[in-house]
């Protein structure tokens, strides 16, 4: 049993990545995440493991240094809110094109422009579509609690650094700001230099050595048939995660006749939501999407053929239900229900939203 | 004396200057008269003189140098338009013994990169920051740059440049020798073998404080472009002179260590 703590969502975003053997955190305050660099100053992992903590000047630099932090094989991150994350998309975009790991942990608040402050889902579409241009993917995994805060950091470097790719860990303003039990991970030592050299020294840019060609970390191919060879290279990665790395949780929906689709603190408000609903008498389930992108298609398909309907819960004007609505390619029903510019559903809402929408309509 | 021969001449023994072994054997892309090929050629023999290839990285950037990591033999990053600074303390933070430098045009440098240079020199990253300013954007046909000067036709400012407009050409260096993170800010120019010689001891220089870890070293080459100022290397050279050097004169601003803690602690908080 790792350590047994009571902390908020942000400061467990610090802590995992101390713990895990991240290299660098580069970031730019922003509510409502800027406990995340509050407590990575505070705790000054510096002294402790060597991890660098650095206030940028802006997203866009901070995006910037994880270019060059990542570029030389190590484990670098950031974390911001949706207009941050905005002002990086041209740097995930470069570090996607380069084919960068990192990872970049988005609390999202409610847009669109300066929105709000208050907790948000608005930014599926931007995370799990690209966000900044190019025809690029980026890893998304959507925690619900405070523990897959926990779980969820050292997991977004496993697969960046698997495919090359910068991961996004989407979450928001109620998951960062909440508190709750957690079981921190054990501290994992920050790779040495010979560590780096052996696993990413066939990519990374450790300074030129006699025995190979000098590596370019670029995302520029002028010839238009080679970036085309490029990129269906990146689509084939894509194409492998969706293959191996698609993740879920299935509560309740063995015999459920209709299904609720939730990630993240929706998926939370939603459980109440099922358990509400199966008092009553209605067989419905929850299906939580953790991987966003990948996104758990296949699965929704298959549940498809045998229940009458879902229902995408989304803080957001319905943008999961796109992807749903591909999945389930026009078998059954599909709803929306979700609350916009920061505010946050109640169970009854939900429970009201499938009885009109689905249940009895 | 007798006169020397060409088979002597070609003596090994007797060879007086070559091109740098950093120097890779791709034909360089620049127009003939471009100021870009000497300053990487000075880069290339200043790792080559240092012994350093293995543990140099550069930041290419956006604009005509933005392939330069064809030509020198080190490993390189390719930043996005205005951000090598900041791609180049990414790099360095995590990696603090190795030689990092940047290289940028005006456009990149002094435009759309202004937050991320002012704020790298402020910090005092110990890095190399090597600055062409040709007074225009060359890669992208001849537009005006923040370093174009006052009337300077280019073709966004077809009438010249009109401060009304347009606003003024920017001294960033003189900007940035005033940051406390600077330890050695210095103006070059390589249009003669005099100024060759002399911007290479200032790079070498710059490199050299990078292993001291006392700030940020910044070198403005000021640079022709006669391709995009539509005359010939030579009128280039000239017009470089007569109107560029009295408003970006040519010598060091400021050479020594960025401020301590100690120093720069003007006045103790009060609680």
């Amino acid at each position: 049993m790792g350590e047994l703590r009571l902390m908020k969502g942000n400061e467990v975003i610090a802590e995992a990545a101390i713990r895990c053997g991240c290299d660098a955190y580069f970031g730019y305050p922003i509510t409502p995440q800027s406990e995340v660099m509050e407590t990575l100053m505070a705790r000054m992992p510096w002294e402790e493991t060597g991890m660098v903590v650095l206030q940028a000047e802006s997203e866009v630099a901070a995006i910037n240094m994880m270019y060059g932090g990542a570029s030389a094989g190590r484990k670098v991150m950031t974390s911001s809110s949706s207009p941050g994350i905005s002002l990086m998309s041209e740097g995930i975009s470069y570090m996607a094109g380069a084919e960068l790991p990192g990872v970049v942990v988005n609390v999202q608040r409610g847009g669109p422009g300066l929105g709000t402050i208050q907790p948000s889902q608005a930014d599926y579409l931007q995370a799990t579509k690209g966000g900044g241009h190019g025809d690029y993917r980026l890893i998304v995994l959507a925690p619900s609690s405070v523990q897959e805060m926990n779980d969820f950091v050292d997991l977004a470097f496993e697969l960046s650094f698997k495919y090359r790719n910068p991961a996004m860990i989407l979450t928001d303003g109620v998951i960062g700001q909440m508190m709750e039990k957690v079981e921190l991970s054990d501290f994992k030592p920050r790779w040495t230099d010979e560590e780096v050299e052996r696993l990413n020294g066939s990519w990374a840019a450790t300074g030129k050595k006699p025995n190979r060609e000098r590596a370019i970390k670029t995302s520029l191919e002028l010839v238009a048939e080679k970036q085309e060879i490029i990129n269906q290279g990146f689509q084939a990665k894509y194409k492998k995660m969706q293959e191996e790395e698609v993740r879920y949780e299935m509560i309740h929906c063995d015999d459920a006749e209709y299904i609720i689709v939730a990630f993240g603190v929706s998926a939370r408000i939603s459980q109440k939501a099922v358990d509400l609903l199966r008092e009553q008498g209605h067989k419905v389930g929850l299906f939580r999407p953790i991987t966003l992108y990948p996104f758990p298609s296949k699965i929704i398909n298959q549940m498809a053929d045998k229940v009458k309907g879902f229902l995408s819960v989304e803080m957001n004007s319905g943008q999961m239900i796109e992807d749903i609505l591909l999945a389930v390619s026009g078998k059954t029903k599909v709803d929306h229900f979700g609350r916009m510019g920061g505010v946050i559903a109640t169970p009854g809402e939900v429970v009201d939203a499938m009885l009109t929408k689905l249940i009895g309509g | 004396m007798a006169e020397l021969q060409l088979a002597d001449i070609i003596k090994p023994e007797n060879k007086v200057y070559g091109k740098s072994k950093i120097m890779t054997d791709t034909p360089l892309h620049y127009c003939y008269g471009c100021s870009h090929g000497v300053v990487h050629k000075l880069i290339a023999e200043v790792i080559e003189e240092l012994d350093i290839q293995e543990e140099t990285v550069g930041v290419a950037p956006v604009g005509c140098s933005v392939m330069m990591y064809n030509y020198i033999d080190i490993d390189w990053m390719e930043a996005a338009h205005g951000r090598a600074p900041a791609v180049a303390t990414g790099y360095k933070r995590v990696n603090p013994k190795k030689y990092v430098f940047s290289y940028q045009g005006d456009g990149d440098l002094a435009a759309i990169g202004t937050a991320e240079t002012m704020h790298a020199v402020n910090r005092g990253e110990n890095i190399v920051m090597i600055f062409i300013n040709n007074a225009t954007y060359g890669m992208t046909g001849g537009q005006m740059a923040p370093t174009t000067m006052v009337g300077q036709v280019t073709s966004t400012s077809p009438y010249g440049r009109n401060v009304d407009i347009n606003g003024y050409p920017l001294r960033i260096t003189e900007l940035l020798a005033m940051l406390p993170g600077a330890a050695y800010v210095t103006r070059q120019s390589v249009h003669t073998p005099a100024n060759v010689r002399k911007c290479k001891k200032a790079i070498r220089k710059a490199f050299e404080n990078s292993a001291k870890n006392i700030g940020t070293s910044f070198i403005e080459v000021v640079s022709t472009c006669n391709s995009g100022w539509k005359i010939d290397p030579v009128a280039a050279n000239q017009w470089m002179e007569e109107n560029m050097f009295p408003f970006y004169p040519l010598g060091d601003l400021k050479d020594g260590e960025r401020d301590s803690f100690e120093q720069f602690s003007v006045q103790k908080l009060k609680k």
